[in-house]
Formats: C-alpha cells, sequence, structure tokens
C-alpha cells in the first residue's frame, strides 16, 4: 500500500444558512482547503465528494457543485452518494491505483432545509417500513432502549455523554450548539423520543468540508508533519433492524479490526455518533481506549452536517495530527439507519 | 395461490427551504425593478447570467455587477412537444439558449409569439416582461421571448455559443 | 504499479417498461445472480459490493443500498455508492475496478440499476426550484438544441439520426435483453413518429425502462481461471467539467476528447478507428452516435455523421457501434452507462450471441451524463495489456 496522507483540513458549520446556497458555501472551504494543502490547485489530480440529492431536494444536486472546484480544464472527478468520509476512501483507492498522487475530497449538505427526521425516512425498507414513515429519532430512540435494558447503560449514561460533547464543543467555533449543563440538569429536561432527550439528538445543520490527500514523497514535500492514513475501511450491516444485535455495532466492529485500531495507542477519537447512546456503543466497537480523548470537537450531537459530517471526522483528528496536538487518532463515520454502515480511518503523525 | 401484490403507491411529500444563495438573490431583486443583472469574471472579462457567484472556467468568485440588455440572439432551439405536469407552456412551443446582449453565457427561457417552424438559429428576440405591478423576485417576470423584428445576427456573432 | 484486472462475470436482466414481477431487491439481484453464475463464483467469493444508480429521487429512496444491502450479499463487507448523474453506471465499473486494480482486493461485485416504473423519473427531471419556470420536460428539452446546434454546425443531412435510430433498433432484434424489440422498424416509421422536442422524433429517443446490470471483477491470476476467459481492463478515464461557462462547447466537450486522449494512451492506441474493433457508447438520441464519433476521435470534427451514412457503424462495418441496440433501445438510466462496459466486455469474451461482431479484440464501452459533462470509458481486451 501507499502511504497516503491528509495535508489539510477546512469547514464551514451553520446551524442553517438562509442566504448562501450550496456552491456558495462550498467555495471559500475549497479555496481555504487548497491554501493550506500547501500543493497548487493545478497539481491537484484528483476529486472525489459525497452528497445526497434527497438534501437538496432535487436531482443531479452535485452537479452544480462543480462549479466551486475550478473544474477547467475538465478534471479527474468522481461523486459517491454518500458521505464525504466514502469520497475520501474511493479518493485513497484512486490514489492507490498509482494513477494520481492528490486528491481534493468534500462533502456538503444542508440537513436543516428540510425536515431530516422525516427525510431520513426514505432510507428504509420502501416497501414496508417507509409508508409507516418512522422519524430518525425514533428508530434512534429503539437502538438506545435496546441498550439501556441490555444493561450496558442508563439515561444518565446518556446524559453524562451529551454533557461532555456539550461542553467539549465550547471551545468549537464550529459547533452548534454547546453547553455547561450538569447532568442532573441534562436529566431534568423532556423526552424526544424515548429514553433520547433533545440533547441526545443531533443538532442538524448546513455547511461543507474539505480535504486535501497527498501520496508518500508529494505530501512530505509540503508538509512538515503529514497525517498519514495508516488504515481505512468500511463495512455495513443488513438494512433490517430486526435482524441486528442493536446493541453492538459489528460492520463497526469488523472495519476497526480491518483499519488495525487495536495496533498502537490512540490519544483522540472523532466518532460520527449523532445520537448520545451511538457514542457508547461505537466506543466499545471501535476498541477506543479510556484513556483516549473522545469527541473534543463535540462531535455530530453539536454539529450534524449530513454528507460532511464523517469527513468532518477525519478532519478534526487530521487537523490534532498537524498540529502536532496528538501522535494517533481514529475517525468513524457513518451511515444508515441505527448506524448501519460505519468507516474507520486511522490516522498518524510521524 | 396467492395473488402477487404488483406494486404499491406511497405518497411522499417532503417540505424544504429553498435558499437560491448570494448570487442567485442579487438576480432575482435586480428582475423585479425590471432588470438583467449579470457578473462579470475579473479574471475572464466575461459576463455571467444569471450570475451563480463563480466563474466556473476560472474557479473565481464574480462580484461585479453588469446590466446586460433584455434583447439578444437565439443561439439555438427546442420545440417541445412533450408534454409534463410542471410545465405550463400551451404545446407545442420553442425553448431557446438565448444570448443578451451584453452577456457571456446564454440563458435558457421560451419563445412566443411566432409559429413554431419559424424560430431559426440567430432569430434576434426581446422579454416580454409582465406587467410593471406584477414584477417580482423571479423569473416568472419574464414571461418569454418574442422576435424583435430586427435582421436576423451572424452565426460568427453567437457560433461559440452554440 | 497497478494490478491487472479482468472481468469475469456479467450478468443483465430482461430489459423492459415495467419489471412489476420483482421488486428493487429481485431486481438487483436478478442480474447479479447472473454475472456470479456466469463467473462461476458464489456470494462468499466476493469481497466488495459496489453500487451504481442515477438519482435517488428516481425511486423515491434515499441511498438505496442500504436497503439492498441483504440482496447484494452485502452484509460484512465494504459497500460503495457511485453516482455521476447519467455516467454513473461507467463510472461505477471503473471505481470497482481500481479497488482491485489498487490491489485492495480480490474480486468485486458491481451493480447498476434503475427502477423507473416505481416513480415518474419525467417528473424527477423537470422539478423546479422556486424563482424560476420549468422550461422544458425530461431530458430531450436539454439535449435538443445541441443536436440543432450539431445539424448547423456539421452541416450534416436531416436524415442521419433516423439511420442511427433504426440501425440500433435492428441490433436490438438480435438482443433479448433489449427492451424495445420493433419487429417492423423502418425509416418511414422513425420519420413518421411524432416530433417531441424538435428536432429529435419519438424512435429518435431512448425508451424509459427498468433494468439492472451486475458484473463480477477479478485479480489476474484469479480472472485467468475463470470458466469463460475474462474480459482484461486496458485503461479507464474518468473526466468532468462544469454544467456550463462562457465559450464551453456542449456538442463537443472538451471533457470527453480529453478522456479518449488519455483513455488511448494508456491503452498504447494511436489510431482508435482502426485498432478498436468496435464501441458501445451512450447514444440516449440518435445524433449523438455521429457527435460521439467526432468527440472521440473516431472522425474528424464535423464528418462523425459520414460514418453513419456510409455504414461504418452498422454490425457489417469497420466500426460497429452499439451492437446490443444501444441506450435507444433500453433505457435503465442508472444501469445504461454501465451495460455499455457489460456489451463491450461481452463482445472481447464472445458472449455476444446474435450480435457479436466476429473477431472481436478490443472494445469500447463508454457512457455520458449531466449536461454532456460527466464522461465515463474504458477499453476492454481479449488478451492482457
Amino acid at each position: 500500500m501507499r502511504d497516503v496522507a491528509v495535508l489539510s483540513f477546512a469547514q464551514s458549520t451553520a446551524a442553517r444558512e438562509t442566504e448562501r446556497n450550496e456552491v456558495e458555501i462550498l467555495m471559500p472551504v475549497v479555496r481555504e482547503v487548497i491554501a493550506a494543502s500547501g500543493l497548487e490547485r493545478s497539481r491537484i489530480e484528483f476529486t472525489c465528494s459525497g452528497s445526497s440529492d434527497f438534501l437538496q431536494g432535487q436531482p443531479f444536486a452535485f452537479v452544480m457543485a462543480l462549479d466551486a472546484v475550478g473544474a477547467w480544464p475538465p478534471i479527474r472527478e468522481s461523486h459517491v452518494e454518500q458521505d464525504g468520509a466514502w469520497a475520501l476512501y474511493e479518493a485513497w483507492v484512486k490514489i492507490q491505483t498509482g494513477e494520481v498522487d492528490s486528491a481534493l475530497v468534500y462533502g456538503f449538505g444542508k440537513s436543516a432545509a428540510g425536515n431530516l427526521g422525516d427525510i431520513l425516512a426514505m432510507t428504509l425498507d420502501p416497501y414496508c417500513v417507509t409508508p409507516l414513515w418512522p422519524h430518525a429519532d425514533s428508530i434512534a430512540a429503539l437502538q438506545a432502549r435496546a441498550w439501556i435494558e441490555s444493561g450496558k447503560g442508563s439515561e444518565r449514561s446518556l446524559a453524562e455523554i451529551a454533557a461532555r460533547n456539550r461542553a467539549a464543543a465550547r471551545s468549537n467555533p464550529h459547533a452548534i450548539v454547546s453547553g455547561t449543563e450538569t447532568v442532573d440538569e441534562l436529566l431534568s429536561r423532556p423526552y424526544v423520543a424515548s429514553p433520547l432527550r433533545a440533547h441526545d439528538c443531533p443538532a442538524n445543520g448546513d455547511g461543507a468540508s474539505a480535504i486535501v490527500l497527498a501520496a508518500g514523497d508529494l505530501a512530505r514535500s509540503v508538509s512538515k508533519r503529514p497525517a498519514w492514513i495508516r488504515g481505512i475501511d468500511h463495512r455495513v450491516d443488513p438494512a433490517a433492524l430486526g435482524v441486528r444485535d442493536l446493541t453492538r455495532c459489528r460492520s463497526a466492529e469488523l472495519a476497526a479490526q480491518k483499519a488495525g485500531v487495536a495496533r498502537d495507542k490512540i490519544d483522540i477519537a472523532e466518532i460520527y455518533a449523532p445520537y448520545s447512546h451511538e457514542e457508547a456503543i461505537l466506543r466499545e466497537a471501535l476498541g477506543v481506549p479510556d484513556t483516549a480523548s473522545v469527541n473534543p470537537s463535540g462531535g455530530a450531537l453539536c454539529a450534524h452536517v449530513m454528507m460532511s459530517c464523517g469527513l468532518q471526522r477525519i478532519g478534526e483528528v487530521a487537523r490534532r495530527i498537524l498540529s502536532g496536538e496528538a501522535d494517533r487518532g481514529v475517525a468513524h463515520a457513518a451511515h444508515g439507519p441505527a448506524l448501519q454502515q460505519n468507516l474507520v480511518c486511522v490516522l498518524e503523525g510521524d | 395461490m396467492v395473488e402477487p401484490v404488483k406494486s404499491i403507491v406511497t405518497p411522499i411529500r417532503l417540505e424544504y427551504d429553498y435558499t437560491p444563495g448570494r448570487a442567485t438573490s442579487r438576480f432575482l431583486r435586480g428582475i423585479a425593478q425590471h432588470r438583467i443583472l449579470g457578473q462579470e469574471c475579473p479574471s475572464c472579462l466575461k459576463v455571467y447570467v444569471p450570475a451563480r457567484g463563480s466563474c466556473p472556467r476560472c474557479a473565481v468568485p464574480t462580484e461585479r455587477e453588469v446590466d446586460v440588455q433584455d434583447s439578444g440572439t437565439v443561439v439555438t432551439f427546442s420545440i417541445v412537444r412533450v408534454p409534463s405536469e410542471n410545465i405550463h407552456f400551451e404545446l407545442p412551443y420553442a425553448c431557446a439558449s438565448i444570448l443578451l446582449d451584453g452577456a457571456g453565457i446564454p440563458f435558457f427561457h421560451v419563445l412566443q409569439g411566432l409559429a413554431p417552424e419559424e424560430v431559426r438559429m440567430g432569430m434576434r428576440v426581446k422579454a416580454r416582461w409582465v406587467p410593471t405591478e406584477k414584477l417580482g423576485p423571479t423569473i416568472a417576470s419574464i414571461e418569454c421571448f418574442v422576435p424583435s423584428g430586427e435582421p436576423d445576427a451572424a452565426l460568427e456573432t453567437y457560433g461559440e455559443h452554440t | 504499479m497497478a494490478e491487472l484486472c479482468g472481468i469475469v462475470g456479467i450478468g443483465q436482466t430482461k430489459l423492459a417498461a415495467k419489471r412489476v414481477d420483482v421488486s428493487m431487491p429481485g431486481l438487483v439481484r436478478e442480474a447479479a445472480d447472473r454475472a456470479l453464475l456466469d463467473a462461476g463464483l458464489g456470494w462468499a467469493d466476493i469481497d466488495a459490493v459496489v453500487v451504481g444508480k442515477a438519482p435517488d429521487t428516481f425511486e423515491g429512496c434515499m441511498l438505496p443500498e442500504l436497503y439492498l444491502a441483504d440482496s447484494l450479499g452485502a452484509p460484512g463487507k465494504p459497500l460503495l455508492r457511485v453516482h455521476t448523474a447519467g455516467s454513473v453506471g461507467g463510472s461505477t465499473a471503473i471505481v470497482a475496478a481500481s479497488l482491485i486494480q489498487a490491489g485492495i482486493h480480490d474480486r468485486v461485485l458491481t451493480v447498476a440499476y434503475e427502477k423507473q416504473s416505481e416513480s415518474n423519473a419525467m417528473w424527477g427531471l423537470t422539478i423546479s426550484a422556486p424563482f424560476g419556470v420549468a422550461v422544458v420536460a425530461g431530458a430531450g428539452g436539454f439535449f435538443a438544441p445541441l443536436v440543432r446546434g450539431y445539424i448547423r454546425r456539421s452541416g450534416a443531412p436531416a436524415d442521419v439520426g433516423i439511420r442511427v435510430a433504426v440501425k440500433d433498433r435492428l441490433n436490438a432484434l438480435k438482443n433479448p435483453y433489449a427492451h424495445l424489440h420493433l419487429k417492423d422498424i423502418s425509416h418511414e416509421m422513425v420519420e413518421q413518429s411524432p416530433m417531441l422536442w424538435d428536432p429529435i422524433r419519438l424512435l429518435e429517443a431512448c425508451p424509459s425502462s427498468d433494468g439492472a446490470c451486475a458484473m463480477v471483477l477479478a485479480r489476474e491470476d484469479l480472472a485467468q481461471r475463470a470458466p469463460t476467459p475474462p474480459a482484461w481492463i486496458h485503461a479507464t478515464a474518468m473526466r468532468s467539467e462544469p454544467t456550463m461557462f462562457a465559450g464551453r462547447d456542449a456538442i463537443n466537450p472538451e471533457a470527453g476528447k480529453m478522456a479518449a486522449r488519455d483513455l488511448y494512451a494508456k491503452a498504447g492506441i494511436t489510431n482508435p478507428r482502426r485498432e478498436i474493433d468496435c464501441a458501445e457508447i451512450y447514444v440516449p438520441f440518435s445524433w449523438f452516435e455521429p457527435m460521439w464519433m467526432e468527440n472521440l476521435g473516431f472522425a474528424e470534427e464535423g464528418a462523425g455523421w459520414r460514418m453513419t451514412l456510409e455504414g461504418a457503424t452498422a454490425l457489417d462495418g469497420d466500426l460497429p457501434v452499439n451492437m446490443s441496440g444501444g441506450v435507444l433501445s433500453s433505457n435503465p438510466i442508472g444501469a445504461s452507462g454501465m451495460l455499455r462496459f457489460a456489451e463491450a466486455a461481452m463482445q472481447v469474451r464472445k458472449q455476444a450471441g446474435e450480435h457479436q461482431i466476429e473477431g472481436a479484440r478490443r472494445a469500447l464501452g463508454h457512457a455520458y451524463g449531466g449536461g454532456s459533462q460527466y464522461f465515463s470509458m474504458w477499453i476492454v481486451g481479449s488478451e492482457k495489456p
């Protein structure tokens, strides 16, 4: 395998973008990430993005995003209808083929332009489940309830996770919500979908994020301390909730194993967990040690821009490695009802 | 033998708050004032209309606003005979790529005021606006384009836009 | 250095206006089962699955690959979902191939599909954003002005489009999977069919189909052991350009020319017309055959229509084009690009039955999408590159 590193990361998140459209949000993010990479735009050989037409409410919504990246002369480009983390995976594969040495990756979406909880009902079995219109919070609550009933945690554990993320988010300028509430204060609030309360559910927002990748020597030539991708893997579980043990996440376990999370120490973990209980399930599945700092950004609970959020997790880990703040970390992205699909990326500094 | 279920109908209704964006908002505000605003690329100096805030060719933001004319040349066209629920023009009708005078990129709209078979490339046309009191921030403020009566433009003047 | 990748299994469903006999999982499963059967492999032999389809809004299922994971044997495996507009079937195959070429996986299943009958794709294509006016219905309204521009620019005789339409429908009669089997197709029949988006007539346009296509790709040593000799991937290329910008040539787009140049360079081809035995290209409206002949470098600019007129693109011509009947005979949008790529592979594997080109050793598969701005293509051969 070729050595591939993250050179730079940029992001934009907001509770609601009522003035800028997707291209206008994306353009400065792309400019910033390229400038920070140390590579000229013309030296970036591949571009890959992740987005969802259902978030924008129109087909081929990603096409306009080409305006933001400067696709002239024509570029080698691809798009996944998945989170930007999977776009990063495709770009990493492309670099592995030896065809290119560098890539621009971005993910974007407006999770707050429609009612995300209702829109996500469209990801379920279209014949037998979608017609019931289950809200995303309700699906998550089923999993949270199963987790609590299994004895792995309690509503108090959920509140503890939420409180820690909200406190961490206070130092993240890209967070949409943050707070200093005590666990008891959070527990006194009403349910949204029992056992989940509002702070156990994601703060949906609009935004974009981008990363520049480069292979071995090219990365070393422009960066003193690139964030090397030491392992990356993704797996999917069956769709139907009834056939899965909801108290654990097998596809995340498998991806973590393949990505080599346990091979060395972990300083930091950024986990895509838009619901409190998901962080606990995933922490166990990924094998994140107690000593690691988990979601120092405040995570998806405090800023959830679907289609960008997973790429942001990779970016948040990479950012801390690039700055020397951390040496080795794990980033995680998820998709689908009750954590059906999971991607794990291990990053390391020299 | 159970009768097979061959299809089910699930009505879907999702609501979105649509954001045209800053550049398009400025364009639409212009339309409400009977103006067609384009934006000039600082690099290649082409005028985009409607502007989307950037020049996709040069990948730079476009900020300088320029008025373009509401008259132009038919660059290419199609006669549409296919109905669609979303379209309220009477069939058949002509839709055309129109290079507005002062613009660097053609603009798509409907041509009326002549028989479809009379439409031709190079034809000069002019916007027909809704009455002033009905002007609003929507492209529908331009009802359609109609022939202006000027002589046809030569292919060299618009050929690169076909 | 990239690993060699071979296509060892190919499967497609019967393409039809409405496949009410199968659900969406049933449709993709039908194609995947056939590809595995062709490869002599079982589900456990597959390491990863790559799915492609056009906009999710077409069936009203968001990220449908998640729901389809079970029917594609994906649980426990990596599952990727590609979407690059109309070129998606081609790009999906290219992404799947790159997983082998990068040395990451041994065998990959790739599947593309569309079940247009489950929703209203024409409506889906014409959704207009607020503050706008829906000006044209469907893709034809967008592409008809380009066709008119081509005719004007090249001086092509008016009936070239009709000839392509007849040729591809005659080819479809030899393809049992094709959606349209118009037994009495003729020049007059196309000419007299209703004008939809002038200058495009009904029979010069593609139908709307349900269908799926699947392929199994394998690493060199495994491909060599396949029950039917594999099609070897000689080269792949993808290019994109923005929808509109000042001075863009949408009739002969630079992205397509650039992708073709890159493709031929990688495959060591200097004279594509002579060195490629047949081509299966994305022609949703008949006039796109001559347009793409020029864009792909098979003809000089402005001379693509002569190839059609001279019969060069017929099954017995020097460069047969769209042997399967092409998109003009079957258009399950998301799968259409992969069907082109698969037909090229079937030709060099001698699996094309009645539409087999004798002695086809090297074939081109091509797809495009968006406003003629996304291009993906590959060259496959019966011999290793």
